[in-house]
């Protein structure tokens, strides 16, 4: 009684009415699609519910980092599709935020000539769609010669249009993965220990990381192998190394481009905002233009560029979607073609979205904590 | 000497002086001033090599195309009728023409301040929209029918992304209002659907909206597929217009508001005649970058099987005598593309420029 005494007072009998009436039209619409999907279902004569995901897929696709058959399930198969979107998102972000800032700096630079530079490339990637890039990349590296007449790069990486081979650990892509991972999160927990000296910290951090590839060296990788193997041309293939297939190529290399375009005039913007006096108060005490840039610049751009910088990150997790233009096996493509293949496109549509919005929060959460961490005390 | 001294004293003077300061300050300043110009320079010449020197240009000459160390346009001057039009009836391709002019002339338009306001921004759009509509079906005007699925190339692109804009303002509008709304149903469900719609790809949305949108609706509300899409599209530019327009209502002071409730005026008088003008003007350069985003992402259309720009270039070079000239063609429409976004990107620049020295 008492809440509809308060509701009462705090609307009109008029606003309570067109809530009520927004909230039936979208009782009708769902109560209605409901009804619809319903029969349309069962015209086609499919069965709604999670149960497909058991069933074996029979087909395959392009790239997998871990081994792959066409007898898996849906549901490792989903799960294939969510990883290679997290790996080649996470590439992608790590390349377009290094190239961003290199391009961002020299796009603020004093020198014309860098300056002009930085800015043909900012202007060039970013006014054409990232689509027409990745089918270009693609095209380009689809017509490369075949593996026998390769490109070679110091005879170390072989770009030939099976893909590109570069040297690679001897261990299992997934103890790589997880050496990946080990690395950044011993990095992150190195770093936070304030009391060390920068020399130190990073040493210690070497030193486990080394540690660890050495120990998985000896456990994991095959009897007489050596830590590091390098592509060779054997008959028609290459063996050893690791083999990065042209559609992955293609799309690390679209959109670290396009990115990095995004992210330099992102890391401007930030570069901008320094006070003048500041960089001044550096030169003033004869710091070189570099450790300006270490010590002044870069924390205080750091400071206000971080949400932009995260748009940009979610922006580019989500275009791994259009790889499926090239056939690069994305959740996307995973999704579509599970889709055309079994015909539970509600269930598929709807793991697809709580994919991308897993996806979206837990890095909105990142940034969140990013700023919170990088943010000037006591403000 | 007087000659000297009655010379203009200053360019020269303040040329080597920039010159110093921006290219020469130091050693190695002149060292990467030196080295990028001379990189930046082979590569001007290269693309020139290819694009120009070494280049066959016309499709008589296309036997010359395999020995020419440049280009092969000969493959643009023999398909550019594909790229442009798609599969368009070939004699009527006068009235694609037409229509695409119609387009860019109403998105040139409403660049100027001249048609800034609400009514005239509306009916330019309207008007420019209508032509295109009219021109490519033909039906009603008494020219031969066209239907949708015949246009293709540049026109379908600039169809999708006119008619996005068009409907996509207007709904944008709405759900901005809507979330500010102070009936908390409306709001929250608003919020809710916006930041929904923004934490997809695109593509997701689109692919819905072809794919599983029929299964949810009734068959007799199915419509075209093409419709479908845009008015998802739509959705999708108008999930973030919202938010760019939200940043203009928050520009505006609230007492602005209460100025017009003390001089009796009604809401929606308050709205349109004090509030909106001021909120279009604040959100202008976030509303260019949207538009500008929207160009380009029309190009993902071409995965859910639409017959655009990008589709009609694939089209162009895929059979065997044009195969080996993917790269000209990638070309040609990158440039289209390019000249687009980048003078809507640059008037966006420039506006951003203007406003903030107006603001000082």
């Amino acid at each position: 009684m008492a809440e509809a005494v308060i509701l009462r007072r705090k609307f009109s009998a008029k606003d309570l009415a067109i809530q009520a009436l927004f909230l039936a039209v979208i009782v009708v619409i769902v109560a209605e699609a409901v009804s619809s999907a319903r029969t349309n279902l069962a015209e086609m004569g499919l069965s709604s519910g999670l149960a497909f995901l058991d069933r074996a897929t029979g087909w395959s696709y392009s790239f997998s980092l871990i081994d792959h058959s066409i007898d898996d399930s849906y549901r490792k198969t989903l799960f294939i599709g969510f990883l290679n979107t997290l790996f080649l998102g996470l590439v992608s972000i790590v390349l377009a935020t290094v190239l961003g800032f290199a391009v961002g700096t020299a796009r603020d630079a004093n020198n014309i000539a860098v300056r002009s530079s930085a800015t043909i490339f900012i202007q060039l990637f970013r006014n054409i769609p990232l689509i027409l890039q990745l089918v270009f990349w693609y095209a380009v590296l689809i017509h490369m010669p075949g593996p026998r007449q390769a490109m070679s790069i110091a005879d170390a990486i072989f770009i030939s249009n099976r893909g590109v081979m570069v040297p690679g650990l001897t261990i299992p892509t997934v103890a790589g993965i997880g050496l990946t991972i080990f690395a950044v999160v011993a990095g992150v927990l190195i770093a936070r220990l304030s009391a060390l000296r920068t020399s130190l910290k990073l040493l210690i951090w070497l030193a486990a990381v080394a540690a660890l590839t050495l120990l998985l060296w000896v456990t994991l990788a095959p009897e007489g192998a050596g830590l590091v193997s390098a592509p060779e041309l054997k008959g028609l293939r290459f063996v050893g190394g690791l083999p990065l297939p042209i559609e992955f190529v293609a799309m690390v290399i679209g959109i670290t481009l396009y990115g990095a375009a995004y992210i330099a005039e992102v890391v401007r913007g930030g570069l901008q905002e320094v006070p003048k006096g500041l960089i001044e108060a550096g030169r003033a005490l004869g710091l070189q233009e570099g450790m300006i840039w270490f010590k002044i610049k870069m924390p205080m751009t750091l400071r206000t560029i971080i949400p932009p910088l995260g748009n940009q990150w979610v922006f580019l997790m989500k275009a791994t979607t259009i790889g499926v233009a090239i056939g690069f096996s994305d959740l996307f493509m995973i999704v579509s073609t599970s889709i055309t293949q079994s015909g539970q496109t509600l269930e598929l549509i709807g793991i697809l979205m709580a994919a991308f919005i897993l996806i979206n929060f837990t890095l909105a959460q990142l940034v969140n904590l990013l700023n919170a961490r990088l943010r000037l005390k006591g403000h | 000497m007087t000659d000297i001294a009655a010379a203009p004293p200053s360019t020269v003077g303040t040329a080597s002086h920039w010159l110093k300061k921006h290219a020469f300050s130091s050693l190695p300043a002149s060292i990467a001033t030196v080295l990028f110009f001379a990189l930046l320079l082979y590569i001007a010449y290269l693309v020139f090599d290819w694009a120009v020197i070494g280049a066959v240009w016309s499709a008589e000459n296309a036997d010359q195309c395999p020995t020419a160390h440049g280009a092969c346009w000969s493959v643009i001057d023999a398909r550019y009728r594909l790229i442009l039009f798609g599969l368009y009836p070939y004699d009527l391709h006068w009235r694609s023409t037409l229509a695409c002019v119609a387009i860019i002339l109403t998105v040139i338009l409403s660049c100027i301040p001249l048609f800034w306001s609400l009514k005239r921004l509306a009916l330019l759009w309207v008007v420019g929209f209508g032509a295109y509509y009219l021109l490519m079906e033909g039906g009603p005007i008494g020219l031969q029918e066209v239907t949708t699925d015949q246009w293709g190339g540049l026109s379908l692109t600039l169809f999708l992304f006119s008619s996005v804009v068009l409907i996509g303002m207007p709904m944008g509008l709405g759900l901005a209002l809507a979330r500010r709304s102070k009936l908390p149903v409306i709001s929250y469900g608003v919020s809710i659907l916006i930041d929904f719609i923004r934490s997809l790809p695109l593509l997701t949305t689109l692919f819905t909206a072809a794919v599983v949108v029929p299964i949810l609706l009734p068959d007799w509300l199915h419509g075209d597929k093409i419709w479908r899409v845009i008015i998802a599209f739509a959705l999708f530019f108008a999930c973030y217009q919202a938010e760019v327009f939200r940043g203009g209502f928050q520009a505006i002071p609230r007492g602005q508001f209460e100025a017009g409730q003390a001089l009796g005026l009604h809401f929606w008088q308050i709205l349109g005649r004090i509030v909106l003008p001021q909120v279009f003007r604040h959100s202008l350069p976030g509303t260019i970058n949207m538009v500008v985003v929207t160009f380009k992402e029309t190009a993902i259309v071409i995965i859910i099987g639409f017959f655009e720009i990008l589709a009609s270039a694939n089209a162009a070079f895929g059979t065997g005598e044009w195969a080996p000239y993917y790269i000209e063609v990638y070309v040609f429409v990158g440039l289209i593309y390019w000249i687009f976004i980048f003078s809507l990107s640059q008037y966006g620049e420039y506006l951003k420029r203007r406003m903030s020295v107006a603001k000082r």
